[in-house]
Order: C-alpha cells, then structure tokens, then sequence
C-alpha cells in the first residue's frame, strides 16, 4: 500500500463515519417533544452500546465463563482456581501487591498533579511547566522502561566500575554504598509504583488544572477580599470547586493502576515478589498457557473495581440529589 | 460550585479585611517565592529521567552502556549515529512508513470514539429515562474489562468480517476501548453546565441536538481537548491493539511496533531505543502544546456569564 | 509526505547482488514457466544452473507466502535475502514479518483463525501448543524426507507431536560454550579444561590468583528472567546424570526433586552461588539477577571476569570492535563433561510450522529444509551469528569462527546432542515457574525448596 492509498483510505472511512454520525443527528432531531427523549438517547446510545457489547461484554462475560475451566479450558473446576488465587503463597503476594500499588498511586498521583496545577496556574511559563509534568505521559512504555533503567540500575562499588543508574550515583554522592533497588520485597514494589506515579500525575494535572481554570473568578476574588489565605483558599475554594474532577482523576487512575502490567513486566518481569494481578494474569494466559487461571485473575481484577464503582454511584446519587 | 461560597468565612470585619490583604499581599509574595521553588523541585524531579534519556540519545554505544549519562557533562561524547540508524531510510530500520501508519491509525481513532462518546454522554447527562444511571454505571465500569481478553474475540470477528490485517480492524478496536473512559470523563464536564442553560434553550424550543451543538459543544472545548490528547497518547503509544489486528505484515503497522522492533532481536541494541524514544515523543509534545491554548483560563466560566 | 515504504524497492537489491542476478531475473521473468525449464537461447546456462535447484517447486508467479517470525533487526535482513533465489526462480514473493512478541502474538493469531502461512517456532512446547488449536498442519513427505537426510534422528523427534511430523529445523544455536579472553588465559598461563574437575580446579586457581573473580553471569530478562539459569542446569544435568536421564526428567518421567535434577542445580550453586567465583565486574551473587543477561559477559573485555557461559548467539552481543577468534579479544571453548572424551551438547533452535498446505507454503516449507537454503544463509550473512544442525551445510561458508566451532560440535557424529529442556517443557514450567524459581533461587532460595516449588507447579 503506498501512501497516498493509506491517506484516501483513512478519508474514506472519517467520511464514512460522519455520515452515519450525520444519519443519527438527523433522526434525532425529527423527534421532538418529551416523549421523543427516549428515542434521541436511544439512537444518540446506540451506536456505543453495539460496540461495547461487542468488543467488551461480551469477551468479559467469555472471561467469567472460562475463568471455572481447568488450563486447557476443557474440564469444567468450579471455583478452583479462585481457591488457588487465594490459598498459594505467590498469589497472596500478587493481592498484596495490587493493593498497594491501587491504595498509594492515584492517591499519591492526584496529591502532586494538583500541588503542580495549583502552584504553576497563571505563571509566566505555564504552557512550559505543563509540558514538563506531561512529558512522561507522551513516552511510550519502551521509552520509559529505558528512562528508568538509568535511574535504578546496579553496578557494584569495586575497581573502576562507574554507576549507570542516577540513584546509585546519588547514594555515592552522598557518601553511601550503591544499593540494589529491584530485589528486595516490599520495598521493590514501591519503586515500580514510584515509575506509575510519575506517569500518571501528567495525567491528575492536566484535568485539575482544566477545572482550576474553570472556577469562575467571582468567587476565587470574593474569598481573597475576604482575606482567604493559600492554604484556606485552597480547602474552601479550590478542592470544593474541583471535587468532580478529583474523583474522576482518582477514579481513572484507580482503575488505570489495576489494570497496569507494563511496568512491572518491562523491569523486574513480576520476579522478586513484585507481580500484582494484571501480570499475573498475563503471564498465566499468555505465557504459562493456564487459561483457565489466568481468567479467574481476570476476574478478580472485574471485582477489585467495584468499591470504586460503588463509590461513583453513591457519587452520583448525591449529585442528583443537590 | 455552589458549596465554595457557602464555606468561605465571613466573620472579618472590612477594616481587618483590608489590613488583613495588604500583608496578605505581602506574604503572598513570600508563598509565591515558595510557590515558585516548590513547583520547581516538582518539575526537576519529573524531568531528570527523561533528560538523562536524552542526553543517553546522542551517546556513543560503549559510553551508554559503562557510565551514567551525567559522564557527559564531564567528558562530553557527542554522536548522532542512534539517530542516524533510527531514522535511516535503508533496510528494515528505516522509521518513514511506520510514521505514516501511525498518522493513519491515531487519526480515526482519536475522532470515531469521541464523537461517539459525546453523544452518549449527553444522553446519559442531560436525557431522562428509565435505568440511566445503571447504564452509565455499566458503561463506565466497562473500562476495567483488560485489553488482553479481547483479543481473541475480536480478532476471530475481523477474520470472519474480513478485516483482519486492515486497518479498519485497528481504528474499531481502538474506538471500543476508548468509549469507557471517554463517557465517563465527557459525561462529569457536561454534568458541570449548570441545568438553568439547558432547560432555557429547551424553553425557547431547541432539541436535543441543537442543545448539543449551540450551547454543550462550545462549553466543552477544553474537555474535548484534554480526552483527545490523552485517547491521541493512548493509540499513539499503543502496541498490542496494532501488534494483534495488523498482523500479516508490516504494511499497517505502527512506530511502536518498529521501535519495538529495534533493541533487536536479543534485546541489546538499548542504545537505538534512546533515539527512538525522543522521534516517537516529538509528535505527542507537538499536539499537546497546539491544544494547550484551549485551556484558556476561565473558557467555561466566561462562556457561562455570556 | 513523499515517504517510501521500509523496504527498499527491488531494483537496488539486484543491482547489489550484481550482474549475475539481474540476468538471473531477466530470465525468471521473461518466461511464464519455471526459468529452470529454459525458454530460448538467451536465458544461457548459467541462468537455468543458477535455478535448476528451484525447478521442483513450479512455477509460482503471483503466488504469496506469508512468515511471521520473531527475529527481527538485524538479524531479519539475512533472512530475508535467504529467499531471493527463491523468490527469483520460482516467481513466489515471501512476505516476512518480524515481531519481538512473537511467542504470545502466534497463538492469539492462531486461535483467532488468522495465523501466517508459517511461522518459525524457537521452542517444542509453543510448536505443540500451536498444533493443539487445531490450526497447524503436518510437514509434507518432501520436508520429512530432507529432514531423515540433512539432520540426525533426535532433531525430528522434537517437532514430532503423537507420531505426526510438524516442521524441519531451521535455524540452531549451541549454549554449551563458555566464553573467555584467550589474551588473560594466555598472561596468567591457564589452560583451557577438559572436564568439569579441571573447570572447577581453574575457578579456584582464579579465585585464588587475583583480584578478578573468575566468573560472571546476568539473567535479567525482562519477563524471561532466570532463562540463563535454566540453561546452566540442563547443561549440568546433561553432563551429570546422562542424557537419558536428562531426557525422563524433559518429560517429567522422573520428579522435578528427584536427586539427579537437585544435584545437578547444586553444581550449578557451586559456581553462581559462590561469592569467591562471582560476579566479576558485576558485583556480588544477587547482582547476577538484576544484571541483563546481554551485560553478564561484558566484563571479561575489561579484564574484571574470566568466564561466561553463554550461547553462540552471545557473539553478536559483543560491542563493536571487538574480535572475536581464537586470537581475538574474546572467544569461547566447549563447557567440558565430566571426562575428556564424553561431549555433550546443549542447543536450541527453531522449526517452521505451517498453517496452511497451499502449493507455494509446501515448496517454501520444502526449500527451507535443504542443503541448498542452509547454504544460501550462510552466505546471506556475512557477518556471522547464523548456525544450522543441517549437515548439508558447508562449514566453510560460515564467516565467524565461533560459528564455525558451534556448528563442527552440532555436525559431529559423536557429540551427545539434547535440545533446550526448558523449551520442550510446559509452558507452565518451561516459560513460568523454571524461571521465577531459578530467579530466587539465585537471591537466596535454597536447591532443596526450588525444585521442590518447580515439581509442585508441575500441570497435572
């Protein structure tokens, strides 16, 4: 395919999709009145639900069926293999794990995006000092396994061997010995959800600091006039303003660190006690051809959302209440 | 919104307000100087990695590989050789080709989802009916559901529609896992627009998609702009969606798919990935700093009062 | 944006290969028939000789093969230019692709009903995993019989699935090589041993000597890490217990924790684990498991390390520069057996599995199993770091005298050969809990618990 074909064929389909994008406005808006509500969300639905059906439900559901079959996906077990997520030793550090990495990253990741979008809003450089934060969001996982194989990587103090991870350089800096910063559990889990965090705070700023912006100026003066300091204009303006966009940002990283493998896979492989379920389930489908496993995993990660699930419900029902 | 001026204290008298501002101002300035060297210790931390990646990129093999990156400064070593054979147009290297396909991939996949997940978004924010907020639930917790227990589904579809290997297969696949994220993120900012706006347009007889199109889509242009940087981000930085539904050549597949590719077979050509890396960032950075100017302070809020 | 596709477009090939070729071309496309058959006076001789090798295959014009394979730059260009000749006499276009996630991207593909019209499979227990969707199809008799000839017996047997025959070899590396400074042995006068008695006598002599510790080793592997380790023991439990010992434990005919395996992952321990042999330049045992296995060598240029086991495939993982030969900057012996005389060796390699029995897949599948293909990538690399166990190829068109080494030991008649246990095991072990449990067997887990976890993992 040369690449002017590739371009026409890119056209072709944008069109394509316009059109059915302009058939289903069009319907929509020959129905009028209240009763033709149903119908506008219907069509204005339809298209979404035909492909999330397709592409998501469907395979979950697929999922949930296979995750009660043995490894070959032949012989019907039950719930055996969730007895072997929660009964083996290796799996129970794998939940350990994910817990940690869904408890500290959107939590830590949101903390520092907002400091960063509240102490940069109307800076001089503050197109400049987004960029920054941003940049870790744009590198691909290829990119940033590299980038932090020059901050944590190893070499031993002797001879004339010099350090190539920063880390280490910095510890020999300051007078101590370089320290293998990957092997030992649980402190090795922290350093990956360190990697998570500087991606995802790119991520918490950019949306926080689109709401920051959206807080109408009135109030923000109204408050300073009444002599709200930093600290107090921030819990009584700022975070009350911003509460949506907080729960979303938390809400997409919480989810974004359950289903994360990428990092864990392209730096430690899952060794040294470091897998969490996403991995896990990976590895075990894809690398240990235990399909039936690596389908209960699946599913375990479908339960582990529903607390945030429940508590954007309970979010939304208070919203609708005001 | 409502809530900030309900909690603001209200108990200083106007005079102690005032005094109370002017050495505000002053200690404001003192917080801004700490503002300022906070925001920078921030912005250092998150930046080192990267530039200790760029300063790697333009290091000869043998530096990259038994010194630190920070050697440069006191023994600086320049090549542009990763850069050279990266973008080297010879052989299976050459990064032309995978540049194009990754235009022709991002692009769809960046417009189909959107779209699509504002008019759902409206739907589930600004239209009454039964099981709304069940739906959405559904929908928004869809985004849980790995990537990976998808493929074979999917792929088995394409094969028997036909498509597998094209990039339609590509561009439907990555619309579908954007939705999620996309309604739920489309959905919270027009949640925001306070009702009044809409139900006066309905008053004056507008329907649904001239309220869509008159008075939500100008409001909701920084939203637009954050979801599509981060769905461009997403596509553009994905490798298994183009891995497993372009398979059968390298025709349609992505710069991931050859960067990838690059540290070679038994992994050891790291220092390519170096230069790699920074071609691939350069057209995300490009996109981000276009759209930035769609965050302009207040958009929303000014849009409101006018 | 005037941007070329990443392959060059055919011409500058030819003219590259040289004048012979183009005729060669010339002659291919100015008949409708196979060019072997000759169409006229100005095809000439050499045209029909130079293709008289493809005329078995037909006429294959406008036809397609598609290869999926996870061999990728730089070693894809040899491969590729493996099939001009092919290509060229049969009128057949292969279309290659390369991808780095081949092993897991096959099966979703087959599962799928998308899979390649062949695909090179590294390992025995991906090949059955692969025959198990239902998708493979078997080898033809012209491949099986090339294979009864080019290759010995065992090497059949490893692609053969409940006596059916899959795929002939293609590619092979030999992983029982120790790499070393012949410059450093030479300075300090240490001889290159004969039996592992000698090898453990010359670590200690080394341990002894100086400040450089006689070995160092790197497993880290992204999601394969602990794949070095695994090599390690094979190697051992070949040499230590035999190969029909070493073939029951393959097949799990003996226990993982049976005495053989566990001796022989203590010898293992008496060289990795030990603080006086490792890790030079590297730092101390547990450095071996953050250290890359593309790193582990390394430090022998630097005078930091004496040994370093390691495949013949290291030999490209040497920076450039480096020489690497008898005389060189480094080069590798045989890991010596338990006496002089016995040698066996360890090695892995690929086979081509079809998915599909179209003419042009079966004449491709056919000409990938000869002499004549052997050769034709032998010298479509001319940078080395190819070896086949095919014994119609020439050793004298190998460049690079490790490959030349390697392939003399796989071609020998006496040499013991056992293929990569570690491949031919389940996916379960042989890609998951071999090496996870090697990896903390390194950072401190003792033998005993280790294969008592591997045997544990075992699919029932």
């Amino acid at each position: 395919m040369e690449t002017t074909d590739k371009i026409v064929k890119m056209l072709e389909a944008i069109l394509l999709f316009a059109a059915v994008v302009g058939i289903i406005l069009f319907l929509a808006s020959r129905v009028r009145g209240k009763k033709g509500d149903k119908a506008v969300a219907a069509l204005f639905l339809l298209p979404t639900a035909v492909m999330v059906l397709v592409g998501l439900v469907y395979p979950g559901a697929r999922t949930i069926y296979e995750s009660l079959f043995d490894a070959a996906g032949s012989t019907f077990i039950g719930l055996d293999n969730y007895q072997t997520i929660f009964t083996s030793s290796d799996q129970l550090t794998v939940l350990r794990n994910t817990v940690l990495w869904v408890v500290v990253t959107p939590f830590v990741a949101t903390a520092i995006g907002l400091l960063y979008a509240i102490l940069i809003d109307k800076a001089r450089i503050e197109a400049f000092a987004k960029a920054l934060i941003f940049l870790p969001m744009a590198i691909s996982f290829v990119g940033a396994s590299i980038i932090w194989k020059f901050v944590y990587e190893f070499r031993p103090e002797q001879g004339d061997i010099k350090q190539i991870g920063l880390l280490n350089q910095v510890m020999i800096w300051l007078g101590f010995s370089p320290h293998q910063w990957l092997i030992n559990s649980p402190g090795n889990t922290f350093f990956l959800i360190i990697i998570m965090i500087w991606i995802q705070a790119g991520f918490a700023m950019t949306v926080l600091s689109a709401a920051i912006k959206a807080i109408p100026e009135d109030i923000v003066e109204a408050a300073r006039l009444d002599g709200v300091k930093a600290i107090g204009m921030f819990r009584f303006v700022t975070v009350p303003s911003i509460r949506p966009a907080l729960i979303v940002v938390l809400t997409t990283i919480g989810i974004g660190t359950l289903k994360v493998f990428d990092i864990v896979r392209t730096v430690t492989g899952g060794q040294f006690d470091t897998s969490v379920i996403a991995n896990e389930f990976y590895s075990q489908s894809f690398r240990s051809d235990n399909q039936g496993l690596g389908a209960a995993l699946a599913v375990m990660l479908f339960l582990l959302v529903i607390p945030i699930v429940v508590y954007n419900i309970r979010q939304l029902r208070s919203a609708e209440a005001r | 919104m409502t809530t900030a001026g309900a909690a603001l204290p209200m108990t200083t008298t106007p005079t102690i307000a005032a005094l109370e501002t002017a050495s505000g101002k002053a200690k404001k300035r003192l917080t801004s100087r700490w503002a300022s060297l906070a925001a920078a210790v921030i912005a250092l931390l998150w930046t080192i990695p990267t530039f200790g990646l760029a300063i790697s990129s333009i290091r000869p093999e043998r530096q990259i590989k038994t010194t630190g990156w920070w050697t440069f400064f006191s023994d600086p070593q320049v090549t542009l050789d990763n850069y050279r054979t990266v973008l080297s147009s010879e052989g299976s290297t050459g990064l032309g080709a995978y540049f194009v396909n990754s235009f022709i991939i991002v692009i769809p996949s960046v417009l189909i989802p959107i779209s699509l997940a504002a008019l759902a978004a409206y739907a589930f924010a600004w239209i009454e009916f039964r099981g709304r907020n069940l739906l959405f639930v559904i929908v928004f917790a869809l985004q849980i559901v790995p990537i990976q227990v998808t493929l074979i589904p999917l792929l088995t579809l394409y094969v028997k529609a036909g498509l597998a290997g094209t990039f339609w297969s590509i561009w439907i696949s990555h619309s579908i896992f954007a939705l999620p994220l996309a309604i739920f993120l489309l959905h919270n900012f027009m949640r925001e627009i306070p009702k009044e706006l809409v139900e006066a347009a309905r008053m004056d007889g507008a329907g649904h998609v001239q309220i869509f199109f008159k008075v939500l889509l100008p409001l909701l242009t920084p939203a637009l702009a954050a979801i599509g940087i981060f769905q461009f981000l997403w596509v553009w930085n994905d490798l298994l969606v183009a891995l497993t539904f372009a398979g059968g050549g390298n025709s349609v597949a992505p710069l991931t798919k050859a960067l990838a590719d690059l540290s070679g077979t038994r992994g050891n050509a790291y220092h390519l990935l170096t230069a790699g890396a920074f071609v691939s960032i350069i057209v995300p950075i490009a996109v981000f700093l276009s759209l930035q100017r769609y965050f302009v302070r207040g958009l929303l809020a000014g849009g409101l009062k006018g | 944006m005037a941007l070329r596709l990443s392959r060059p477009p055919k011409p500058l090939h030819l003219i590259a290969l040289g004048g012979a070729l183009t005729f060669t071309l010339a002659a291919c496309g100015g008949s409708s028939s196979p060019s072997a058959t000759g169409d006229g006076a100005g095809d000439g001789a050499s045209a029909s000789g130079e293709c008289a090798a493809y005329s078995q295959y037909g006429d294959l014009k406008g036809k397609t093969v598609s290869v999926y394979t996870s061999i990728v730059t730089p070693e894809d260009t040899p491969q590729i230019d493996s099939y001009k000749p092919f290509e060229k006499c049969t009128g057949a276009t292969v279309k290659y692709e390369g991808d780095k996630a081949f092993e897991t991207q096959v099966l979703v593909r087959a599962k799928a009903g998308n899979p390649p019209d062949i695909a090179y499979v590294p390992q025995p227990g991906l090949l059955a995993q692969l025959v198990s969707t239902g998708k493979a199809v078997e080898a033809p008799k012209e491949v099986s019989d090339n294979v009864d000839k080019f290759w010995s017996k065992d090497w059949k047997g490893y692609s053969t699935i409940d006596g059916k025959f899959y795929g002939a070899p293609l590619g092979a590396n030999f992983k029982s090589l120790v790499w070393y400074s012949p410059k450093m042995f030479k300075d300090k006068g240490y001889q290159i041993p004969t039996t592992l008695d000698e090898l453990q006598a010359l670590s200690e002599k080394i341990a002894a000597d100086g400040k450089s510790k006689p070995w160092c080793a790197g497993i880290a592997s992204g999601e394969a890490t602990g794949w070095v380790i695994t090599d390690w023991m094979e190697d051992m439990m070949l040499r230590l217990s035999g190969p029909e010992e070493y073939d029951k434990w393959v097949k799990h005919e003996i226990a993982f924790n049976s005495p053989g395996p566990t001796a022989a992952l203590d010898k293992v321990g008496s060289i990795l684990k030990n603080d006086k042999f490792v890790n030079g330049g590297l730092g101390n045992v547990k450095s071996i498991a953050t250290t890359t296995f593309q790193d582990g060598g390394l430090p022998i240029l630097d005078g930091d390390c004496y040994m370093h086991r390691q495949a013949s495939f290291y030999a490209a993982n040497w920076p450039e520069g480096t020489k690497v030969a008898e005389d060189g900057d480094v080069f590798a012996f045989a890991l010596p057996g338990v006496t002089a005389d016995s040698k066996p060796a360890l090695g892995g390699g690929e086979f081509v599995l079809a998915f599909s029995d179209r003419p042009e897949v079966k004449a491709f599948q056919t000409y990938l199993s000869t002499d004549t293909w052997a050769n034709n990538k032998a010298k479509a690399s001319p940078l080395g770091g190819w070896i086949s166990a095919n014994k119609g190829l020439d050793v004298n068109n190998l460049v690079s005298p490790i490959d030349k080494l390697a392939t003399s030991v796989l071609q020998d008649p006496n040499a013991v050969f056992r293929f990569d246990g570690s491949d031919a095991m389940p996916a379960a072990i042989g890609s998951n809990a071999f090496w996870k449990q090697a990896t903390s067997w390194i950072t401190g887990q003792s033998t005993k618990d280790t294969v008592d976890k591997i045997e544990a993992a075992w699919p029932k």
